[in-house]
């Protein structure tokens, strides 16, 4: 196993690097050009954009720049951006265009926003989204089976952004239901602030990732309890929640594993809506100004995280499907 | 509590007089489906008493599984509808809640099903599996339920139990898995064991290991067998009586080897016929029954085997397709009971049916028969045409 794990470490890496030079192509060869951007209309011309190209780097060439960017993570550097000089310790992802600071440093302080808006909708998503399958596969045919699987389509069928829009006008601004949301880090303001000012990003995010968890466990368990061990383990004279939850729950949950290790990685490379409209400065929030700055450090680097975070996820899914099940080998 | 009281009430009701352990009077299964109502499993009667074993033969969808389930209440009682009476040690089980039912699987009536491999969860262990249908009878702690299971293993035949009782059901073989499955059904010491075709999915050295297993095992525990198959030879190997089972109903019951000498069925001798010889020339052709068996969603008027049967036209009028018949003994002796309306069927067979699938007993019964006066043929001395 443990060879396993490294082989798959190393394929991400590989993975890691197309992904990164991919993010360059794309920014170099695309159509917009990041000096443009600080350069204040007004007062732009020629001269003016090819010292701002120069400051930044940007006249190297692509190829140059990218073997650049790739020795920095390994080794850190340091960038002189016109008069100042900003030191970027390793693993270095570069330094910001606009705020001139190591873009690194920058998103581990946005971390944690991100991760407790991840955390918590997870939470909420998986014990009410796979409490809902369990129940209505139980009563399949039921008016709460269909009452289940009617709301979560119906909920589905919203756009998410919609649905936290709607649930942030009304239920904060308009009727003041829910209180001001924001992170708060819970070390500094406690938990009470933290827990406050993410309530409702969580409730609206996990309302809507339950609902195709409710569906996907709900088809899983029906499976599951159709199987012939669950009727030995009726024969057995076991009570019926034994039955359920030990013999059916326990086959049917394995491939809500898969799903839940990718969408956990992507919640965490960034929940650009939520933080968007609930007003929480998270990795999502920083990508999405940055790709509006035309701010290359922290594009690539937030899809490089991202990234890291999916082959992560991979990987561990893949550990956690052994042991789940005995039959899978890694090797 | 519940257990406990549960099990008080199976003592204090157990076996009034001398009732067989198990009795199953004019059971009826019905499963309601948007297609109509599958008759499934037709007033059928039966008893069978401890150390002795039931053979229940017949087609795929004859009722002989879902005749057996009804017995362990494992049919969804909201999809089922269930009628008559099952009386395991004396204790009705019919009508019983799904929670009622739980003191009696596993521990008076247990199960062995068909396929070990699916019917084994591949996610646990086959001791932590045997351990857990102790544990679910007997109040003792894990590590004794462990050496129970290790002890059952053992008992089966599994070679080093106590090395293999933590592998999972995928590690071992076939066989071993039927084994496991046997030691997991008997390790809370049932009086009523149901093999639902326990070697079907093995081959046919396994197949005759596993069931001399269940015999020897049976002496041991002096438990109740019905055996489920489609495989007459298991049935002439296992069973002390056998009932034949059509479209959801009882056809023919008696002896074993009285039925299979002397089968006085129809469908009986279709089975009978379509057992391939292995002796015999590669060119000879197999006898299957005609036709297909009947949609139970709308059995055949009459008796459910007329629009296959070959001897109908021997039957006075159209009584094989206007009226059921009942199930009575023919014309050898109350134990042995049909649903047919031939009258001498018995010389129908001798004449017409044993001629063709066993062209080499003939002589020798027909031998038989002038020995002994010209009386039917004596059990003793008559070969089973197998």
């Amino acid at each position: 196993m443990f060879g396993y794990i490294i082989r798959r470490l190393i394929t991400g890496l590989l993975v890691l690097v197309t992904v990164s030079i991919a993010t360059f192509a794309l920014f170099f060869y695309g159509p917009s050009d990041p000096a443009l951007a600080y350069c204040p209309e007004t007062r732009c011309n020629p001269a003016r954009l090819e010292t701002i190209r120069t400051t930044l780097g940007l006249d190297e060439p692509a190829a140059q720049q990218y073997g650049k960017y790739m020795k920095e993570i390994v080794t850190g550097g340091s960038f002189e951006l016109g008069s100042i000089s900003i030191d970027c310790p390793a693993p270095c992802l570069g330094v910001s265009f606009k705020f001139r600071e190591p873009v690194r440093e920058m998103l581990q302080e946005r971390f944690p926003a991100t991760l407790s808006i991840a955390l918590g909708g997870a939470a909420i998503f998986l014990t009410v989204g796979v409490s809902l399958g369990i129940l209505a596969a139980r009563r399949r045919g039921t008016t709460a089976d269909k009452g289940i699987v009617g709301a979560s389509l119906i909920i589905n069928a919203i756009p998410y952004y919609l649905l936290a829009l709607l649930a942030y006008l009304f239920l904060i601004s308009q009727w003041g239901i829910f209180p001001e949301s924001g992170y708060f880090p819970p070390l500094e303001d406690g938990p009470i602030a933290w827990i406050k000012g993410m309530l409702l990003a969580w409730i609206i995010l996990g309302l809507a990732y339950s609902t195709q968890y409710a569906r996907f466990s709900r088809g899983s368990m029906i499976e599951s309890l159709n199987e012939d061990y669950v009727r030995t383990a009726r024969a057995k004279g076991l009570n019926e929640r034994r039955v359920v939850m030990r013999h059916g729950l326990r086959a049917a949950i394995v491939p809500v594993v898969t799903i839940f290790g990718l969408d956990f990685a992507y919640l965490l490379a960034g929940t650009i809506f939520t933080e968007r409209i609930f007003g929480i400065q998270g990795i999502g929030l920083t990508a999405l100004d940055a790709i509006g700055n035309k701010d290359l450090p922290i594009i690539s680097a937030t899809v490089l995280i991202s990234a890291a975070f999916i082959v992560v996820a991979n990987i561990i899914v893949d550990v956690v499907y052994s042991v789940i099940d005995p039959r899978v080998r890694l090797t | 509590m519940t257990e406990n009281t549960l099990s008080q009430q199976t003592l204090s009701a157990a076996t009034p007089g001398n009732e067989p352990y198990l009795v199953v009077d004019n059971l009826t299964v019905r499963f309601p489906t948007a297609d109509g109502v599958v008759q499934a499993v037709s007033d059928l009667s039966y008893s069978l008493e401890q150390g002795r074993t039931l053979g229940i033969v017949g087609e795929s969808g004859s009722g002989k599984s879902v005749s057996s389930m009804a017995i362990m209440g494992l049919h969804d009682y909201k999809r089922t509808r269930m009628s008559g009476s099952i009386r395991v040690g004396g204790k009705e089980v019919v009508g019983l809640s799904n929670n009622q039912m739980q003191s009696i699987r596993g521990n008076d009536a247990a199960m062995i099903f068909q396929d070990p491999l699916t019917a084994l969860h591949p996610f646990y262990s086959v001791g932590k599996q045997i351990s857990e249908a102790y544990l679910a009878h007997h109040g003792v702690s894990k590590s004794k339920a462990r050496a129970k299971a290790i002890e059952m293993l053992d008992r089966v035949g599994i070679p080093q139990a106590r090395n293999r009782v933590d592998d999972y059901p995928h590690q071992f073989s076939g066989g071993m898995r039927q084994r496991a499955m046997i030691a997991m059904a008997l390790v809370n010491d049932p009086k009523l064991l149901i093999a639902d075709e326990p070697t079907t999915a093995l081959d046919v050295t396994v197949q005759a290991q596993i069931l001399d297993l269940l015999q020897e095992l049976q002496r041991e525990f002096n438990s109740a067998i019905i055996i489920i198959t489609h495989d007459l030879g298991v049935v002439a190997e296992m069973a002390d009586e056998v009932l034949v089972m059509y479209a959801g109903r009882c056809v023919e019951h008696g002896p074993t080897k009285e039925l299979l000498t002397h089968p006085e069925m129809p469908y009986t001798w279709g089975l009978l016929s379509s057992v391939p010889d292995v002796s015999a020339d590669t060119d000879a052709r197999l006898i299957p029954i005609a036709g297909n068996p009947p949609s139970l969603l709308d059995p055949p008027s009459g008796c459910a085997f007329h629009p296959r049967c070959a001897h109908r036209d021997k039957v006075p009028g159209d009584l094989c397709r206007t009226e059921l018949p009942e199930l009575l003994p023919g014309n050898r002796g109350p134990e042995h009971l049909k649903r047919c309306h031939l009258a001498d069927a018995d010389s129908i067979y001798e004449a017409e049916v044993l001629p063709e699938i066993a062209p080499d007993l003939v002589e020798i019964v027909v031998a038989d028969t002038i020995e002994n006066g010209a009386t039917a043929g004596d059990d003793q001395t008559t070969p089973e045409p197998r």
